[in-house]
């Protein structure tokens, strides 16, 4: 009986439960470091190089179902929206003879308070190709990457205001997270009271304005723009507009969902704005002089 | 084999680039960006089961992991999710292989439709715990249009395989 083997045409490799477990749990490891310390960018655009053709044929039909429909486009519909645009661009045209005067006159105010000036961007305008497939995130892919010179971590505006934030590059496309992503947040102000505010996303195409005080003073039909404090999206951009203000006595901060103010969730082009110039040196750490500000805390000082 | 166990008709061994063919055009199906349209079928999980009910001894848990990854990078999904979701559909398709070869296509589908809807579910789970947001209920819609497209994919992937009806009395096999 000793050395009774199984004959080797019942061998199958490890136990089916083993194979189980083990790939179950790298699966879940691959998970943890995706999702929670993103470790695994690299492995992930090594392995896009090669899913890149296959996506690229997979992406032909919806391109054809789009460029049928443009071509199919009535042309009542083309007239109308050239009708739109000429007169959009001639009330452009009178605030845009101006703002040249307007940009010199700023320069010089600047100088004169010795303010930094605001720097120009460089940008690269990008069309949508498709949304991503992932049910669980509000993405799409643009047809601009990496040798486009786009980077993780720029800005994207569509002709009205900001659309959302690139977050992955591949050599030939490029991933846009939506503002209404769950996961995305930008720094805003608000323009009526200069409250100055976090945006987050809140998953059902609005936004949300979080954590501010109960009696903050926000109205419905606030217009939000940009605050440019990250140093990523320039100051002053439109992003969206108060829709309600639900202020519960119970709870500490009041719940203001917004609307975005970009066509967030239906656009063609968007522009990728370049990086912004090296923010200013940080301020040196005021020393609390403890003598005169009895316990309050020394407050750096406004831009 | 036979197309069902209850069946007297023997198929021809199966070609495993066969296999592997019809699991990248799964890929393929899988890469088309539908966007958020309900009801899209996840075809990798049913081409996967399928293959891993008919071949229990040649398709399983390693097919099931790398064809997730690749479905992971191509839609944009966090890395690992589907392929959580494929080791657990093909270790299960695999176990209940040789139960469900006994029954008839429509009664297969029924067997593999809890399989892919409780993939989508693990899916879920995964990524509600990481805090992404819930795509609706219609999402789980897919899994029940898959198990129809059971019944068409058991003729169609299972072609190959079919021999000649009439016999040729030189070859009796």
């Amino acid at each position: 009986m000793v050395g009774h083997s199984p004959p080797p045409f019942f061998k199958r490799g490890p136990a089916p439960l083993a194979k189980l477990v083990f790939f179950l749990v790298l699966s879940l490891a691959l998970l943890v470091s995706d999702l929670k310390l993103r470790y695994l960018d690299a492995f992930r655009q090594g392995l896009s190089v090669l899913a890149y053709p296959l996506q690229m044929a997979a992406a032909t039909p919806a391109d054809f179902v789009r460029n049928a429909s443009d071509y199919f486009a009535s042309l009542v519909r083309l007239q109308i929206e050239n009708k739109e645009l000429k007169s959009k661009q001639l009330q452009g045209g009178e605030r845009l003879l101006r703002l040249e005067q307007l940009e010199q006159e700023n320069r010089h105010l600047r100088t004169l308070l010795e303010a930094r000036e605001r720097q120009p961007v460089k940008s690269t305008v990008a069309e949508i190709m498709y949304t991503a497939k992932d049910p669980f995130s509000r993405k799409v892919i643009l047809d601009k990457g990496a040798q486009a010179g786009i980077e993780a971590g720029q800005a994207v505006v569509d002709d009205v205001g900001v659309v959302g934030q690139i977050t992955r590059v591949f050599p030939m496309q490029s991933e846009l997270t939506l503002l209404t992503d769950k996961d995305q947040a930008i720094p805003v102000m608000v323009v009526r009271s200069g409250l100055r505010a976090v945006l987050f996303g809140s998953g059902d195409g609005l936004m949300e304005l979080r954590y501010l005080a109960a009696n903050a003073d926000v109205q419905p039909g606030d217009k939000i723009v940009t605050s440019g404090l990250d140093g990523v999206f320039l100051a002053g951009l439109p992003v969206a507009t108060v829709a309600r203000v639900e202020r519960d006595q119970a709870q500490t901060f009041a719940r203001i969902p917004c609307l975005p103010a970009a066509g967030v969730e239906r656009f063609t082009h968007v522009l990728v704005l370049g990086h912004r110039e090296s923010l200013p040196a940080r301020p040196p750490e005021v020393e609390p002089v403890v003598g005169k500000l009895k316990g309050r805390k020394a407050r750096p000082a406004k831009e | 084999m036979q197309p069902t166990n209850r069946s007297r008709r023997i198929l021809l061994p199966v070609k495993m680039w066969f296999v592997y063919t019809t699991l990248f055009t799964a890929l393929f199906l899988n890469y088309i960006p539908t966007g958020h349209l309900p009801a899209v079928p996840d075809f990798v999980a049913l081409v996967l089961a399928f293959w891993c009910i008919r071949e229990p001894l040649k398709i399983g848990i390693g097919a099931g992991f790398v064809f997730g990854l690749l479905t992971d990078i191509g839609v944009g999904a966090a890395l690992g999710q589907h392929a959580f979701a494929y080791v657990l559909v093909a270790y299960a398709a695999n176990e209940l292989s040789r139960r469900v070869l006994w029954f008839t296509p429509v009664e297969q589908a029924l067997h593999v439709l809890p399989l892919l809807f409780l993939s989508q579910v693990v899916m879920v789970i995964v990524r509600l715990m990481a805090g992404a947001e819930f795509p609706g209920w219609w999402m789980f819609f897919g899994s029940f249009v898959a198990a129809v497209l059971w019944i068409p994919l058991h003729y169609v992937l299972l072609l190959p395989q079919y021999q000649p009806t009439e016999r040729d009395e030189n070859r009796p096999i």
